[in-house]
């Protein structure tokens, strides 16, 4: 035997999730879940099949769909660099200069995360009432979702490797050429996914822009759907919406490429010496504390000072309000645990049996998920009246709804921890005796539960606030959180939505510090 | 205490075959270590033992009882095999303690079996309320042993379980757990690549190679008489010369000089290769006729390596140690003697 013959290759072992073939039942319960995800895709091609393109041509082609296309666009287009602008110079200044009481202004840039983006609306709206149109929509939007950008970016830029940067420093470039050539690049994957995250918001986003009367797809075919109940009108309008949401989709994966962002180098990376700012300290105070004030102080001084005009304990002696909580925490929590249960079959298969099967069945859950919650609650009320009519308006629905909107929420922290729960403990639990399904109770299990967690917290966050498919799908009768305070903020109620408001933004702050406390935790890996 | 044994055992991942008709029996009660390069199938045979992966071919029984057949195949936690990881794998979210007890059944969760288990591997129990991070290297793997035999296996299986600590935790730690293994009695087979620790484990040794099992036997054994040149490089210390005259039984010329053979594994072919060790050779300088001329000296702390050049027109280079303080009396160029002392192990040229 010669001895050049042990060099061979190593064999892939077929333990690590690599080459063993996944069980037959978690590739049926796999499929079964995607193809109900497709739901709202479906509802899309079957809009186009039903209604014929000599019917929707007309309804596409005509004034007021440019007149909406320009709005969505160029709120697009405005809006995403802005809140690209925003989440990436202040993470830089809070994690790589010496800018005073940094922690302080870490939680602040995060904080509009805990004030859904219709009550940061109102709360505008409530303080200036001549904001409208177009500039009004960005001010909102774009104070309300930038932190969808600054989160990753913080995260990317606290798992950089310093020594990238000092090498490009030894080699000449100064420090904003150092900032554009070495510490941009590396945060492309952040900018783009968080970008991508704001662009699908802005396409989705209802509430917030009808608070102030700017137009977008959303709005309109909500106002459509009201006065015409799913028409073809509607329908034309969610065709062209969903085309513009899967466009961006499709050109986020083109454009992440194929670059390695990952550092190369073995042992733990230094921490960074932070810039010095010196003599621009404060005006870069000024800058922070103005975003501070206007994302943060202005719509929570409205909800505070309606609550007072209200006069404190009438506000909150509304009938309505116990119940709305109720229903807010079943809804939403339901919705956390069945998109945990859904994602849970769907993140093994990715984590532990990787392939071709496994990639095509996660990425139908992004699909699902990056079309507006107005398509998908305009295609479970289609399905539910034309197929399932005993579900039409039940909270089943909603919760369906809710899975399909905010499933990969809780499948990116699952896929994630399964990944990292090595296969090897599950073997060590099967030769100390215990079956494989009890091994992964007693072990695997375990070590998800801050994934599970961190899951569910991100879709009861999503479901506590979500307006339009509640509006649309929930039972008469219901009365959530979110809907409350659109019922009496659209009837300028101002001081009778207040507690409402409040409510949300205390039920979001739990969920935003997780966030928040996860992405200081997976930048530092 | 139980046999553990293999018959033809074969497996291959898609078209690469990485174990082929491996046989090899583990008596009962006793120590054996599979030693191989990286890639040659060491750690696919224990987790085919283990019950981690199927065997395409072959048979496996612990005892009376058959563990994998064709047709057959027994459940990893059915097995009654500990296994101990190459990192430990020890539990991260249980403390010391309930790492330890993980496998026992509830009813014979005593905690005086507990403190006995890991007394047996060494371990203070002031360790049992801490988590795995909380733990040196060494400590994991001791822990890791003590949860493998808490149960009380018929077979522990160790997978490489000291190459993640460093050379002074890895002697210390590798003593602790054969002291642990030879107090609980458990038929044990270790997979290394080191051939020192392979050497020195048990009472039997096996060369994989290739995901061929190449030759087994006692330790003193393997390494006196190997089965070919490739496997005497791999155990280490091996000084391969060409030899060109003579022959088994009067012995055979090399570069240096005439040297008797003790075992024959040429099988007549023509051509050969011999075999000697460094312990072999004796060194001294010389001003007159000579058979080598150092090339060089390096001190190596406890020792200095002395690399020799043989005279003669094939020569070859030989690495060899002196004492450290013997290391100044050389110096580059200088002629020497080289004598070897007892014969050496004659193989085909090719």
């Amino acid at each position: 035997m010669a001895a050049t013959d042990s060099l061979q290759t190593p064999p892939r072992r077929a333990d690590a999730g690599s080459g063993a073939p996944p069980p037959v039942t978690l590739v049926v319960v796999a499929v079964a879940l995607a193809v109900v995800m497709l739901v709202p895709l479906g509802y899309v091609v079957s809009v186009v099949v039903d209604v014929g393109w000599g019917t929707l041509e007309p309804l596409i082609f005509r004034p007021r769909v440019g007149e909406l296309l320009v709005n969505t666009v160029l709120l697009v287009v405005l809006g995403v660099p802005l809140t690209v602008l925003l989440g990436v110079g202040g993470a830089w200044l809070v994690e790589r200069t010496t800018l005073p009481a940094r922690r302080f202004w870490a939680v602040v840039l995060v904080a509009p995360l805990a004030i859904p983006a219709f009550v940061s609306s109102y709360g505008w709206a409530s303080a200036v009432p001549s904001i409208n149109g177009l500039s009004g929509g960005l001010l909102v939007s774009v104070l309300a979702y930038y932190p969808l950008v600054y989160l990753p970016a913080m995260a990317a830029i606290r798992g950089l490797d310093p020594a990238l940067e000092e090498s490009a420093r030894s080699l000449g470039l100064g420090s904003w050429a150092v900032f554009g050539r070495v510490v941009l690049p590396q945060l492309r994957l952040a900018i783009l996914g968080g970008g991508l995250i704001v662009a699908l918001h802005l396409l989705a986003e209802y509430g917030a822009f009808a608070f102030i009367r700017f137009d977008t797809f959303t709005t309109a075919i909500v106002v459509q759907y009201q006065s015409t109940f799913a028409g073809p009108a509607a329908g034309a309008l969610g065709v062209v919406l969903s085309v513009l949401c899967l466009t961006l989709l499709v050109a986020e994966a083109g454009a992440r490429g194929r670059a390695r962002y990952a550092r190369v180098g073995a042992g733990a990376a230094r921490a960074a010496v932070p810039q010095r700012l010196g003599v621009l300290t404060p005006l870069v105070l000024l800058a922070l504390t103005a975003l501070g004030v206007a994302a943060v102080a202005i719509p929570l001084a409205s909800v505070v000072r309606w609550l007072g005009r209200a006069g404190g304990g009438a506000a909150w002696s509304q009938p309505e309000l116990p119940q709305a909580l109720t229903q807010t925490v079943l809804l939403a929590g339901g919705g956390a645990l069945t998109a945990v249960l859904v994602a849970l079959p769907l993140a093994w298969l990715t984590a532990r049996h990787p392939g071709r099967l496994s990639r095509l069945l996660e990425g139908t859950s992004y699909v699902a998920a990056s079309l507006p919650a107005i398509i998908v609650a305009l295609a479970l009320v289609t399905v539910t009246l034309r197929v399932l009519p005993g579900l039409y308006q039940t909270a089943f629905t909603v919760v369906l709804a809710y899975v399909m909107i905010f499933l990969p929420r809780a499948l990116v922290p699952l896929r994630s921890g399964i990944a990292q729960a090595p296969v090897v403990l599950e073997e060590m639990a099967r030769s100390l005796g215990h079956p494989p399904l009890v091994a992964r109770l007693r072990v695997t299990l375990p070590l998800l539960v801050p994934s599970i967690a961190a899951g569910a917290a991100l879709v009861g966050l999503g479901a506590a606030n979500e307006l339009t498919a509640t509006l649309l799908l929930a039972p008469t009768g219901t009365r959530t959180l979110a809907t409350q305070f659109w019922s009496q903020a659209s009837a300028i109620d101002y001081p009778a939505a207040a507690p409402y408001a409040l409510l949300l933004i205390l039920l979001s702050v739990p969920a935003v510090a997780l966030m928040f406390a996860q992405s200081r935790r997976w930048g530092t890996r | 205490m139980t046999t553990l044994s293999l018959t033809g055992v074969a497996k291959s991942f898609g078209r690469v075959p990485v174990l082929r008709d491996v046989s090899l029996t583990v008596p009962a009660g006793t120590r054996t270590a599979v030693v191989g390069a990286s890639g040659s199938g060491k750690s696919t045979l224990l987790r085919l033992i283990a019950g981690f992966e199927h065997a395409d071919e072959g048979e496996i029984t612990l005892g009376g009882t058959t563990l994998t057949a064709p047709g057959r195949f027994v459940a990893a936690h059915r097995r009654g095999i500990g296994y101990v990881a190459q990192d430990g794998a020890l539990f991260p979210h249980l403390t010391v303690e309930q790492n330890v007890r993980f496998g026992l059944p509830r009813r014979r969760r005593d905690p005086a079996q507990v403190r006995e288990v890991m007394e047996l591997a060494s371990l203070d129990p002031a360790l049992a309320g801490r988590y795995p991070h909380q733990l040196s290297g060494g400590q994991q793997q001791r822990v890791a042993l003590a949860r493998a035999l808490a149960p009380g296996p018929e077979v522990v299986l160790l997978d490489e379980p000291f190459s993640a600590l460093d050379t002074g935790l890895r002697e210390q730690t590798r003593q602790a757990v054969v002291e642990a293994l030879e107090a609980s009695g458990v038929t044990t087979l270790l997979v290394t690549h080191d051939h020192d620790e392979a050497l020195s484990f048990g009472r039997q040794i096996a060369v994989i190679a290739g995901g061929r099992l190449v030759q087994s036997g006692p330790p003193s054994a393997v390494f006196d008489n190997p089965v070919s040149a490739e496997v005497a490089a791999f155990l280490g210390a091996a000084i391969v010369l060409p030899a060109w005259a003579g022959s088994a039984s009067d012995g055979v010329d090399c570069a240096l000089g005439r040297v008797p053979v003790r075992h024959d594994r040429s099988n007549g072919r023509p051509g050969a290769r011999l075999l000697i060790r460094p312990a072999q050779l004796e060194l001294r300088p010389v001003d007159g006729a000579h058979n080598a001329v150092v090339e060089d000296v390096r001190s190596r702390g406890s020792h200095a390596e002395v690399l020799l050049r043989t005279a003669g027109t094939s020569s070859v280079l030989i690495p060899l140690r002196v004492p450290a303080h013997e290391g100044p009396a050389y110096r580059a160029g200088m002629p020497v003697s080289v004598t070897v002392a007892g014969g050496g192990v004659l193989y085909p040229a090719d």
